[in-house]
């Protein structure tokens, strides 16, 4: 099993600061660029040591990606950093027309997604960042959940050639996932946790609510499977499939509006191969507010108990 | 000179209070951004308790003054003055980026009683701004529209967009505030984007330009009062400030662009302020 529940927290951003750096001493080809927001990305750790192959553009993002596109055509491997909320909607143009559209090897670092930049308010919350990358062609999306896979993924991004939204937080989380036999491929969902009942689908942050979920819905009798999807496109169409065929009742949470993200991709997968009754656990399509992390997650809907209440509806409907 | 020396004192004493209850505030709540709060206490402070023509009884009178504040993180000194100009309890304010409160983090209009335009992504106060103002010009209303900028937010290329829009439309009911502390957020100014002359760019997409010391009440009033009397042409008023000024530790310092205080800060700053915790 490759989950373990460890007291031990990292900061999601100080793991990707720290794995950028060590990239960039591997391979002399990864550039970095930030707009204004380098102390908070944690991109200023790979400055600090390459400052010739890093870029602060300033407050100004789209400038940022476009030239991080420019970088690209002449086989550099940018790495362009600001917040997820400004990545998609101060620079979607470059993002979609530049990118996407060309294929170019540029890697999106969104940081601060979700709500886990709390107390600035709904205007720094990134809730439509994953609904919009993955409505680009071309477009790789992948989520961090925990410290372990904040490391492996940033490697994987990097090596991976072509266009990633790197999905990333603010947070500081507990280490879930066992780096010794964790195993993290770019496409491929993890399942954490064995169940015949019905299958929790989880990205991000959620995941470890979705653990903690399962071992609720456990001691009432309820096997709930947990899979990890931390590749929202492309998504692992089979497993979901295999998991539906299997438990006959699928639940997906994310740090997201309902509309638009994991749970749609995952819709999207089921209802044309093998429709079970779903619930999705997000954001339901509302602003959010500033506030303590924790709290703000339970009042907009995204806890362990909201997931065991979708996961009784979904149940109830399967029959 | 537009002021009379007991507004000046009353301008100057009310800047000091501000400051302390500023600190007080951040400290309590442990978030929240303290340098660009201070930096811009006294321009916000005699605009509203000067300046503008707006009316807490009447907030949404339609010939009100439009403030925007297009550096959405100075919120905390935005909400503290908004309160104490009676748009809302000033027992509210301990309820700042609080889960419930109507005061976020950043101005959201449609929450709090005072705020014009909902901000805090960087470089949208002035384009909507420049709306406000000529929305103005076709009601036939005499309102002005004051947008406060940072001058890291400067840099966002849409600021330089509607720049050359104000100009083309002739927005002289549009007055920009540059709180040009020479900070942002990774550190200053001139190492994270040099922003070279910044009156000479103003200048050449056509702005009528005066240069002040922004820490100084009398300065901004009388800028405030010439911008009026420029007509086809916006103004800006190009405002020479310190981030953190106030507090002899975050003056100059980007580390106090969004830091939680500490206990031993919380005690020093106070002090610097003339009070003893
Ligand atoms: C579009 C956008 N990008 C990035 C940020 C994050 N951010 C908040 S404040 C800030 C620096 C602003 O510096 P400046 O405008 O000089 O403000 P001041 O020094 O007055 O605090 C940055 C980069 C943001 N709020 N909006
Ligand atoms: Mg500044």
């Amino acid at each position: 099993m490759s989950t373990i529940m460890t007291n031990t927290k990292r900061a999601i951003r100080d793991v990707y600061g720290e794995t950028l750096a060590q990239l960039g001493r591997e391979n002399p080809d990864i550039v970095a660029l930030d707009a204004d927001v380098g102390s908070s990305s944690k991109s200023i750790v790979f400055g600090k040591e390459f400052p010739k192959r890093y870029y602060n553009v300033g407050v100004a993002e789209a400038n940022m990606v476009a030239m991080a596109a420019g970088l690209a055509t002449a086989g550099k491997i940018p790495f362009a950093n600001t917040f997820a909320a400004f990545m998609v909607l101060r620079a979607a143009d470059p993002v979609r027309s530049l990118i996407a559209y060309t294929g170019l090897n540029v890697k999106l670092a969104g940081t601060y997604a979700g709500l886990s930049d709390s107390y600035d308010g709904a205007s720094h919350h990134a809730i439509a960042d994953i609904a919009f990358m993955r409505a680009l062609p071309n477009m790789t999306v992948v989520s961090v959940s925990d410290p372990v896979e904040a490391e492996l993924a940033t490697r994987a991004v990097a090596a991976y050639k072509g266009p990633v939204y790197l999905r990333l937080s603010r947070a500081e989380v507990p280490v879930i996932l066992d780096k010794a036999s964790y195993n993290f491929e770019i496409g491929k969902g993890v399942t954490l946790v064995e169940g015949k009942d019905l299958t929790i689908v989880a990205t991000g942050y959620m995941l470890i609510k979705a653990l903690e979920a399962a071992e609720i819905l456990a001691k009432r009798g309820i096997q709930a499977r947990v899979v990890n999807i931390h590749t929202i496109k492309p998504i692992d169409a089979a497993l979901l499939i295999r998991c539906a065929q299997e438990t006959g009742a699928v639940v997906t949470a994310e740090e997201h509006n309902v509309y638009g993200g994991l749970g749609s991709a995952v819709a999207e997968v089921l209802t044309r191969q093998c429709p079970v009754p779903m619930e999705f656990v997000g954001i339901e399509d509302t602003f959010t507010e500033s506030g303590d992390y924790e709290k703000l997650l339970a009042k907009y809907g995204l806890s362990a108990a909201h997931i065991v209440s979708k996961a009784e509806l979904a149940l109830r409907r399967k029959g | 000179m537009s002021l009379s020396n007991e507004r000046k004192r009353f301008l100057e004493e009310t800047c000091l209070g501000l400051r302390r209850d500023l600190i007080k505030l951040l400290f309590g709540i442990q978030t929240g951004h303290p340098g660009g709060s201070l930096s811009s206490t006294e321009i916000m402070t005699t605009l509203y308790f000067e300046k503008l023509r707006v009316d807490p009884k009447n907030p949404k009178d339609p010939n009100r003054d439009r403030f925007i504040l297009g550096k959405g993180h100075a919120a905390p000194m935005l909400y503290m003055i908004l309160a104490a100009r009676g748009f809302f309890p000033q027992d509210d304010l301990v309820t700042l980026r609080q889960l419930d409160s109507h005061l976020q983090g950043h101005p959201c209009a449609k929450k709090t009683c005072g705020v014009e335009l909902s901000t805090g992504p960087l470089g949208l106060g002035l384009p909507a701004g420049l709306g406000m103002a000529m929305a103005a010009k076709l009601d036939g209303h005499d309102y002005r529209t004051v947008v406060l900028m940072g001058d890291g937010e400067l840099q966002e290329g849409i600021v330089w967009e509607a720049a050359m829009s104000a100009s083309k439309f002739a927005a002289d009911n549009l007055l920009v505030i540059v709180d040009n502390n020479g900070v942002q957020l990774d550190g200053t100014v001139s190492e994270i984007m040099p922003m070279g002359d910044i009156p000479a760019k103003w200048r050449s997409f056509g702005w009528n330009v005066i240069e002040i010391d922004g820490h100084c009440v009398e300065a901004i009033a009388d800028a405030v009062d010439l911008a009026a009397t420029v007509k086809g042409v916006p103004t800006v008023i190009v405002a020479k400030t310190v981030k953190g000024k106030g507090v002899s530790f975050m003056e100059g310092k980007s580390a106090w662009h969004g830091k939680p205080i500490g206990k031993e800060e919380y005690a020093n700053a106070m002090k610097e302020l003339g009070v003893t915790v």
